[in-house]
């Protein structure tokens, strides 16, 4: 009798002790919001050491990513409890601190002895400072991006198509060190049959409904000498943006369009570049870097058929990539802002970082990316570090989707619908982004 | 009524009036009929109110300030008439109210004439015109959604069905027809997709408007040996009419609104220039988070379908009394 109630003793303390773990693990379960794409599954891997270690559950909240800025903006603006933490765009971080929906993380940083000084310096300054190039942190840079090239390595290592480029353009197809020579290379391509099969230049960004032309057209006009503002006097746009270079550049991009994409590429963004790379439509491929592993991987256009290099260089030698990517943000609506914080800690040490890497993910950390045996991991890795090397940003103003919005429509109805002259556009930008910054007071 | 009927009429009404609770019953007794008649209509009233009169008051309040969603904590300041001067002078704002007019102007044409065409086919019951009546009403039971995307894929220069149909006829190459990325083919682009969809649905008013009509006024016009044209003419159109201008009515007011399809085809593009009033105003609205002036912009459009809606019902009503 006695050990039959030893025994219905211990079942009910292992059910009580059962249900107060699970109900435990349930309440500090985080909710991680991002774009769905292929770093969020790499993250969902490497986040699954981080519940064995503290025991904190991690749920997923993954949104496409022609709906993440709508979705997630909607969800802090209304002050919604979803996302405990938030992998935000760059853009956003200007908006997200002033309007109180990040935690800001000095603090936390200072007790945890995690130094801004250990992560790349443009991704810190890109995804974590408010007001920029300032020591004022809302994010811990999470995922390294940055636009550069894929190319069809074995296209430019055939001796036929070697010996009709060195013909006709006087030099070695290679790939290219200035914007000239990038659209030589994609007009020697474009509509030629390589393989039995008619192909194109270059995959370019052109999308309309989010940021695509945008990302596109800047990441082209820095090399040309485009400047957002005067130096020496911020928001001074006139003769910056729309200055004699970038008005070039712009023209360019609107030649590379027009001569080397493929038909149809109006509304071309991330997914249709890797679309155009893999079906092997084209030479030359602009894209971010997340899109590497996976075209270094894929079956009919990977491994020694691929190639990857950083922006050319504009007319006077000048290089400059668009920044992407994103840092991890701990949202000021959560109730488990503690856990949220472990989740960052955890997140920032450098084994976990290394292995988010090896998983596919963009580490921003220098022991990591300035590791010797780095450049030599992948393929890629080196054109990754050439390119974060060279990086600038959109605005990252609290008004930054206005800003977007209307160097969406100025550069598409240029580049795309062939309105007006480069000219026009940059001035029209630069008459919109004043009003904008009129209306937020800061002109 | 039989005597039996009536007592058991009256056993249901004793029998009903007993499970009524007391309080209730005594509280209902003391209402008046249309006490009652409020107490019923009151639900679907407050409902109104919660989820259409108060958002719309709302809006226009909010269209008399430069709130914007995306700054909660940023002051609100009250700009007067300014969002709505600011539209009424924005050329952006008018090119897109152009772009809507050239697709609201094409689409009811299209779809009214093949509409009708269609109807009055079907209308001569040949045999299987059940059959074909199902087939073409086909279109209007998909949803847009699944529209917009079907048809991205078919005009699609070099994989697409439709691309291949009209370069097999004219000998143009299929990647020269460019119909989502040609600033000039891209608002046909849309026009088509939207007849191909919806004339089915004209068709199906234009068909109960020809079935109305009693088939004795036209065997007093056989006996009168008016022509089949001049039946047409004199009978057939201007009985028929009514149903026409409603279909018009209803298909004018839903591509005044137009959105799904045009997003999903075009996305407003290439340019500006497929940037119906729907899509610039999901744009100011929820891209560039302008609350304010996209609330005047919403009223403005809002008055602007009912104005024209309540103008062209005056016309129905005219040409129904004739």
């Amino acid at each position: 009798m006695k050990s039959i109630s030893k025994c219905t003793l211990g079942l009910a303390s292992a059910l009580l002790a059962s249900t107060a773990i699970a109900g435990s693990a349930q309440a500090e379960d985080l909710t991680l919001c991002w774009a769905a794409w292929d770093p969020a599954n790499a993250l969902v891997e490497l986040s699954k050491d981080f519940t064995a270690q503290t025991g904190i559950g991690m749920k997923f909240e993954f949104v496409p990513w022609t709906n993440y800025a709508d979705r997630f903006l909607n969800e802090l603006n209304s002050k919604g409890k979803l996302c405990d933490l938030i992998i935000g765009d760059s853009q956003w971080i200007g908006g997200s601190a002033e309007n109180g929906h990040y935690v800001k993380l000095n603090d936390f940083f200072d007790k945890e002895g995690i130094k801004m000084s250990d992560f790349v310096d443009a991704t810190v300054v890109g995804y974590s400072e408010w007001p920029k190039n300032t020591p004022n942190y809302w994010s811990l840079p999470a995922f390294g991006d940055v636009v550069g090239w894929t190319y069809r390595k074995d296209w430019f290592e055939k001796p036929e198509i070697q010996a009709a480029f060195k013909e006709k353009y006087g030099r070695d197809l290679a790939v290219p060190a200035t914007f000239a020579e990038l659209k030589d290379i994609a007009e020697f391509f474009q509509g030629r049959e390589v393989d039995g099969k008619k192909v194109y230049g270059a995959s370019i960004y052109t999308e309309r409904g989010s940021e695509g032309v945008t990302m596109g057209v800047m990441d082209v006009l820095y090399s040309y000498g485009f400047k957002y503002e005067n130096p020496d006097k911020p928001y001074d746009m006139e003769g910056y943006v729309n200055s004699e270079k970038s008005v070039k550049g712009l023209e360019f991009y609107k030649a590379l369009y027009d001569c080397c994409t493929p038909p149809g590429a109006s509304n071309s963004y991330m997914g249709e570049g890797i679309d155009a790379f893999k079906s092997g439509q084209v030479a030359l491929h602009m894209n971010f870097a997340f899109t590497w592993p996976g075209l270094q991987k894929d079956e009919m256009v990977g491994g020694d058929k691929v190639g990857f290099f950083a922006n050319p260089a504009g007319p006077d030698g000048e290089k400059f990539a668009q920044l992407g990517g994103q840092g991890i943000s701990v949202v000021s609506y959560s109730d488990k802002q503690d856990a949220a914080l472990q989740y960052i800690k955890w997140f920032a040490q450098p084994e976990v970082q290394k292995k988010w890497w090896s998983l596919g993910g963009f580490s921003c950390l220098k022991a990591v990316v300035e590791d010797p045996s780095f450049p030599a991991s992948q393929p890629y890795a080196k054109t990754f570090l050439d390119s974060m090397a060279i990086v600038k940003d959109f605005w990252a103003e609290p008004s930054y989707a206005s800003l977007l919005q209307a160097s969406q429509k100025r550069f598409h109805d240029y580049v795309v619908a062939g309105q007006g002259t480069a000219k026009e556009a940059l001035d029209g930008l630069v008459k919109d982004w004043t009003e904008i910054f009129e209306d937020d007071g800061k002109m | 009524m039989t005597e039996t009927n009536a007592s058991l009429l009256d056993r249901a009404a004793q029998a009903a009036a007993r499970s009524t609770p007391e309080p209730v019953a005594r509280r209902v007794r003391g209402l008046s009929d249309k006490g009652v008649a409020w107490l019923f209509i009151a639900p679907t009233i407050v409902l109104l109110l919660a989820i259409n009169i108060f958002p719309l008051i709302w809006a226009i309040r909010l269209s008399f300030t430069n709130y914007r969603a995306n700054r909660p904590n940023a002051e609100v300041v009250n700009v007067g008439l300014d969002n709505y001067r600011r539209i009424l002078t924005d050329s952006d704002i008018w090119f897109a109210m152009q772009t809507t007019a050239h697709f609201v102007f094409w689409t009811i044409v299209l779809q009214t004439l093949i509409g009708f065409t269609l109807a009055w086919l079907i209308d001569r019951k040949f045999r299987g015109h059940a059959f074909w009546t199902t087939i073409i009403l086909v279109p209007m039971m998909l949803s847009p959604a699944v529209v917009g995307n079907f048809w991205r894929f078919l005009y699609e220069p070099q994989i697409g069905l439709f691309a291949y149909v009209v370069s097999f006829f004219s000998g143009i190459p299929p990647t020269d027809i460019q119909m989502l990325s040609s600033v000039r083919l891209a608002p046909w682009a849309i026009v088509i997709v939207d007849t191909w969809m919806w004339t089915p649905y004209v068709m199906l008013i234009c068909l109960a408007g020809l079935r109305s009509i009693p088939d004795y006024i036209y065997e007093a016009a056989e006996v009168d040996r008016a022509s089949n044209w001049r039946q047409f003419w004199s009978i057939t159109l201007p009985m028929a009419l009514p149903f026409i201008m409603l279909a018009v009515l209803f298909r004018g007011i839903e591509n005044f609104k137009m959105f799904d399809m045009v997003n999903l085809l075009t996305g407003g593009g290439p340019g500006s220039t497929t940037e119906v009033a729907s899509i610039t105003l999901k744009r100011e609205a929820f891209e560039k988070w302008r609350t304010g002036f996209s609330s005047a912009f919403a009223i403005i459009l809002f008055v602007a379908v009912f104005g024209l809606a309540n103008i062209y019902v005056k016309a129905l009503n005219r040409v129904k009394s004739r």
